[in-house]
């Protein structure tokens, strides 16, 4: 197994360059009948997301069905671990926006994003996800999702056929794969992203459409509070609790007596 | 059918109406076009260019007849701005008299008339929009409406009543609210994301404890305005659309709408494009009827039912993909005949896929349709009567499991249907069991059909060339087939360009919907999922 650049203090990188201690240390557990893997926890963590990448059924049209014939028997891709989808946005991992959204759609596709936990992931199937394909001169079709939520995966096609849909969950599993899950980027940051704590991608976004995590909905509960801090204790307050423990005082000298 | 209209004096409109159904026996009324005919309407006093095409039939004789009814215009009354929430006052609004109260499909049908063209229904309990949003500006589909495609990711306030329209004792156009929810009501919203509703259907349900009070159905989450596309676009250029309507039924779409546009054309197509049709639908059929069975038992719970069902659609679209190249979007049919010819081994996989499924679907019945939990579930199911099945224009199968004899292909036969042996399947026990077990006699007719005519296929050409630029001469059509869930009708208006006037689908599914509410009154809330499952609805369909 391959270690990738281990920190750890008490040892100096220098020494094991070349993987040899570890396998050293490795192999006399192995031989002393211990079972015993190395890697760094992203790794493990990522392997077990990537493989496990439930999405919401958010299925509008007829790329909806090619997703369902992806889950059936002839192409199954519970091989890969895709075959649990979600009704419920709290409990999916990525949203499989598959078919056109139109204007009154729009706010039910946004607020179901919103609801997602993080880490969260789109895929937008087909023309009409992608950018309003043969419905882009109507005046009731958003052209593109990508105006309302950050996309991952575009996968084209009218719709795409199976093999192309899991083509395209097998790219976001590529992606998820190398994220680093405890924070930090798998790429040199820049000043801004190390500061805000957010990917590039994140940033691009944010320029062309601003905040979506703060911006979305203004008026709704799903808006990001400011933290309320608080600095001087309120004298009542003070009183309260004085009287309080005073009380509890007096009750256990009456035990007492 | 070329539409020869008959016109009332527009007073005497609804009881005109009230005598078509009860003296000449039109009972079934198979759609309202709204159109905006322009400004040839506007020499007469009152009159806008605004009206509607009733298309209707005798479903005895299976005679057909078509009104048209141009639109009257005045200026909204005082009383409208009294009720405190309408800003119609001083508006010009276009009205005709209601027929929500002759047949009962008329309800969606007039609601969506309002919402693209403005129409008021003078009667009509509820106008509201049926597709678009309730704060959507202007009535997109007039002639003159400025094209605009911003949005909004602010939720929709919908009002919580109806407007009815009345003419007042002066002449006055005038309109009162009608409550749609009472104060002690407990109301849920299935959908617009749910996975038993087959897509982004809204059911707004009323509740009394777990009984079904009243069913709200909300429209237009899928939305594509198809047909006002249609009308910026060439001939050719119109078929592309329809194979995304009810994606599993591509192939009969697409043939409502080259039959229409051949038909104004006067096009004469070689048998052996008749015969590819036939077959190249049937197969269609097939595979939308074993989807829909996958689908109720998943519905229902039973996931192997649905494997099964799945498993087998995957030869059906081999089947077809050698020919036309895709699974659900055929791109097959074009106008004067097909795209390509058949593929060489198109025969050999026909009868393959007979002899394999023949046999096979006894399987979906031994692992569900005969099971006493499906039983239990589906029987006595959302209950519809014949007469309301013909009141609600419940054509498809759902009518069928009613005994109502609809088939359009043995009422209004075309292409091969009447040259071939089979039984149009009804039954009568009018609920979702029967709903379901028609589906399933339907397979073994289609297999019927394809078996009588897959040897015979003539030779000839499966193209008739046609002019590099289209147009259809001036006049209208209706041309209808038989698609997977019920009627599937095209009405064209040309006034001989080289893209259409107005065209509009008569969707399968507007109707069903529609009767969501008068089955289910009284009914158990997860009786609408069964009841959903088995009536199969397709959303895109219904919205266009």
């Amino acid at each position: 197994m391959e270690v990738r650049k281990p920190h750890i203090k008490s040892i100096p990188y220098e020494e094991w360059n070349d993987n040899s201690s570890l396998e050293k240390i490795v192999d006399e557990l192995h031989e002393g009948g211990v079972n015993v893997v190395t890697g760094s926890l992203d790794q493990l963590i990522n392997w077990g997301r990537s493989n496990s990448l439930w999405s919401l059924t958010f299925a509008t049209s007829c790329c909806g069905i090619e997703f369902m014939a992806c889950g059936c028997a002839r192409y199954d891709f519970a091989r890969f671990g895709f075959e649990v989808t979600r009704n419920s946005p709290r409990q999916a991992d990525l949203i499989m926006c598959a078919g056109t959204i139109t204007h009154k759609m729009a706010p039910a596709l946004k607020r179901l994003y919103d609801e997602m936990a993080e880490p969260k992931y789109v895929i937008a199937v087909g023309g009409c996800a992608i950018s309003g394909g043969p419905f882009k001169s109507s005046y009731h079709v958003v052209k593109g999702i990508e105006e309302i939520v950050p996309v991952d995966v575009f996968i084209p096609g009218c719709p795409p056929r199976p093999e192309a849909i899991m083509y395209g969950m097998m790219q976001l599993q590529r992606k998820v794969k190398i994220e680093k899950f405890f924070g930090g980027a798998n790429h040199k940051q820049t000043a801004e992203e190390a500061a805000l704590g957010v990917s590039n991608e994140e940033l691009t976004f944010r320029e062309k459409h601003g905040d979506h995590r703060r911006d979305c909905a203004p008026h709704s509960d799903l808006q990001v509070r400011e933290p309320m801090v608080i600095t001087e204790v309120p004298q009542e307050f003070v009183n309260e609790m004085k009287a309080a423990t005073e009380s509890q005082h007096t009750v256990k000298e009456e035990d007492k007596a | 059918m070329k539409l020869e209209f008959l016109s009332f004096d527009f007073d005497k409109f609804a009881s005109e109406m009230q005598n078509l159904k009860d003296k000449k026996g039109f009972d079934y009324l198979v759609t309202i076009v709204g159109e905006d005919f322009g400004s040839e309407g506007n020499g007469q006093t009152g009159e806008s260019g605004l009206g509607c095409v009733y298309i209707l039939e005798n479903t005895k004789t299976h005679e057909r007849c078509s009104v048209k009814q141009m639109a009257k215009k005045q200026v909204c009354g005082d009383g409208m701005s009294s009720n405190g929430s309408c800003d119609l006052e001083g508006q010009t609004l276009a009205y005709i008299p209601t027929v929500s109260n002759i047949w009962k499909v008329a309800d969606l049908l007039e609601r969506e008339v309002y919402d693209f063209y403005g129409i008021v229904f003078l009667g009509h309990k509820d106008m509201r929009r049926l597709f678009l949003r309730s704060d959507f500006k202007g009535y997109p589909f007039r002639k003159d409406w400025k094209f605009n495609d911003e949005y909004t990711l602010e939720d929709d306030v919908e009002p919580d009543y109806g407007l009815e329209y009345f003419i007042d004792k002066d002449g006055n156009l005038q309109s009162k609210q009608n409550r749609l929810f009472g104060s002690d009501d407990y109301v849920i919203n299935i959908g617009p994301q749910h996975p038993a509703t087959h897509g982004v259907l809204r059911l707004q349900t009323v509740l009394d404890g777990e009984t079904v009070k009243r069913i709200y159905p909300h429209l237009g989450y899928i939305h594509r305005a198809i047909e006002k596309m249609w009308e910026g676009m060439t001939y050719p250029q119109t078929l592309a659309l329809t194979d995304r309507l009810n994606y599993l039924g591509a192939m009969q779409h697409r043939h409502a709408l080259v039959g229409v546009v051949e038909e104004g054309l006067g096009v004469e197509l070689t048998d052996r494009i008749k015969y590819i049709r036939t077959i190249m639908d049937e197969l269609q059929r097939l595979d939308s009827h074993l989807l829909y069975t996958s689908c109720v038992a998943q519905d229902l719970g039973a996931l192997t039912g649905m494997l099964y069902g799945m498993r087998d659609r995957e030869h059906v679209l081999n089947c077809m993909e050698e020919t036309t190249g895709g699974r659900l979007i055929q791109n097959y049919y074009r106008i004067g005949g097909l795209q390509d010819d058949i593929d060489p081994n198109f025969v050999k996989n026909c009868k393959d896929l007979v002899n394999y499924l023949r046999p096979t679907i006894q399987e979906y019945m031994d692992i569900f349709g005969d099971n006493v939990i499906t039983h239990n579930r589906l029987e006595n199911c959302g209950p519809m009567s014949l007469e309301d099945c013909i009141n609600y224009a419940v054509t498809g199968p759902a009518g069928r499991a009613s005994g109502w004899k609809n088939d359009v292909r043995k009422n209004h036969p075309y292409d091969m249907y009447d040259k071939v042996e089979w039984e149009q399947c009804t039954l009568t026990g009018c609920d979702s069991m029967d709903r379901y077990l028609v589906h399933i006699n339907e397979m073994y007719q289609s297999l019927n059909i394809i078996e009588q005519l897959i040897d015979n296929i003539p030779e000839g050409d499966f193209y008739v060339k046609q002019k590099p630029i289209i147009k259809v001469p001036e006049g209208q059509w209706y041309y209808s087939v038989e698609g997977v869930a019920g009627e599937f009708g095209v009405y064209l208006d040309s006034r001989g360009d080289k893209s259409p006037y107005r065209m509009k689908m008569r969707p399968m599914g507007l109707s069903l919907v529609g009767a969501f509410d008068p089955m289910l009154r009284g009914q158990k809330i997860a009786d609408l999922i069964a009841t959903c499952a088995a009536i199969d609805v397709v959303i895109p369909d219904i919205d266009r």
